[in-house]
C-alpha cells in the first residue's frame, strides 16, 4: 500500500572518506555513535543493532549488509518494530545507504533511510526527500490548523 | 485512541486510493459539502458517504451540519500519528549524526 519515503540528511564533514568510513563500519566504533551490533563490512552480513524494547518489539532491528564499497558506500537493510507501536517503535522494513564524496576539504556525507511506507498523499507528502522541510511544512499547517 | 492505533487507523484509511482522492479534495478546498464532493467526482454518491465516515472515524476529518447538508473539513491533528511516526525518526537521525560527528572529533 502507499509510497515509501526517505530520511535523508546530507552533511559535509571535515575528514578524508577513509576516516568517516571507518567509524561507519568498525563494529566498536558504530557502538559508540549508533547502537550496540555485531557489524561487519562484508555483503550478505547479517547482524543487529540492539535498542530498547518497546512494546511487543523486542528492540532488536534486523539488518543485512547489501552493498560494501569502502570507502565510497555502504548499504543495509533495516527491519524491526512492531505493529502494535507507535512512531518510533512501529513496524518498519527499509533500507539505510551511506554514500562518501571526496570533496575539497573533506568528505560530502549523505545518508538516507529509506522505506517509510506512506499513503500516496502526494498533497502532503510530495515534497519529501530533499525537500523534507518543505513537506513538514505543508502537514504542520494541517495539522497545526485551529 | 492509543497512539499506536491511531497510526494504523490514518495509515489504513488512507491507504484506498479513491478515499485519498476525497481528503486530499477536502484538504485543497478547505471545506466542502457532501453533495459537491459527489458532482465534482464519478465515485457514486453512497460511496462518497463511506469514505467520508471512514475519514472521519479515522479523525481525519470533521464534520459541520448546516440545515441538511453535512460540510467537510480536514481534522486539525488528523495527520499527527504520521508526523509523530517519521518525527521520531528523524530525530533519532539527526542526534546520531550529531554524535557521529562528535565521535570524528574527539579521535583527531
Amino acid at each position: 500500500m502507499g509510497e515509501t519515503r526517505a530520511i535523508a540528511v546530507e552533511k559535509m564533514l571535515p575528514y578524508p572518506p577513509e576516516r568517516i568510513w571507518r567509524t561507519l563500519t568498525t563494529s566498536a566504533e558504530i557502538a559508540k555513535w549508533l547502537m550496540p551490533n555485531d557489524f561487519a563490512a562484508e555483503v550478505g552480513r547479517r547482524f543487529t543493532f540492539r535498542t530498547t524494547p518497546m512494546g511487543d518489539w523486542d528492540g532488536v532491528v534486523h539488518c543485512e549488509v547489501l552493498d560494501c564499497d569502502p570507502p565510497r558506500l555502504l548499504r543495509y537493510s533495516w527491519i524491526g518494530g512492531s505493529d502494535s507501536n507507535p512512531a518510533y517503535g512501529a513496524k518498519l522494513n527499509s533500507v539505510v545507504t551511506w554514500t562518501l564524496t571526496p570533496v575539497e576539504g573533506g568528505t560530502q556525507l549523505r545518508f538516507v533511510h529509506d522505506g517509510f511506507v506512506f499513503p500516496g498523499n502526494r498533497f502532503a507528502f510530495d515534497a519529501m526527500g530533499p525537500g523534507w522541510g518543505r513537506a513538514f511544512d505543508s502537514i504542520g499547517r494541517i495539522t497545526g490548523e485551529v | 485512541m492509543p497512539a499506536a492505533v491511531q497510526l494504523t487507523s490514518v495509515l489504513k484509511t488512507l491507504a484506498d486510493p479513491t478515499r485519498r482522492a476525497v481528503f486530499e479534495r477536502i484538504a485543497r478546498e478547505g471545506e466542502v459539502a457532501a453533495t459537491g464532493l459527489v458532482q465534482g467526482s464519478k465515485v457514486s454518491q453512497p460511496a462518497v458517504s463511506q469514505h467520508l465516515r471512514a475519514l472521519r472515524d479515522a479523525g481525519l476529518v470533521v464534520e459541520r451540519r448546516e440545515g441538511r447538508h453535512i460540510h467537510y473539513r480536514v481534522a486539525p491533528k488528523g495527520l499527527g500519528p504520521l508526523v509523530d511516526w517519521l518525527g521520531h525518526y528523524q530525530t533519532f537521525w539527526a542526534e546520531r549524526f550529531a554524535n557521529l560527528e562528535r565521535l570524528l572529533k574527539e579521535s583527531e
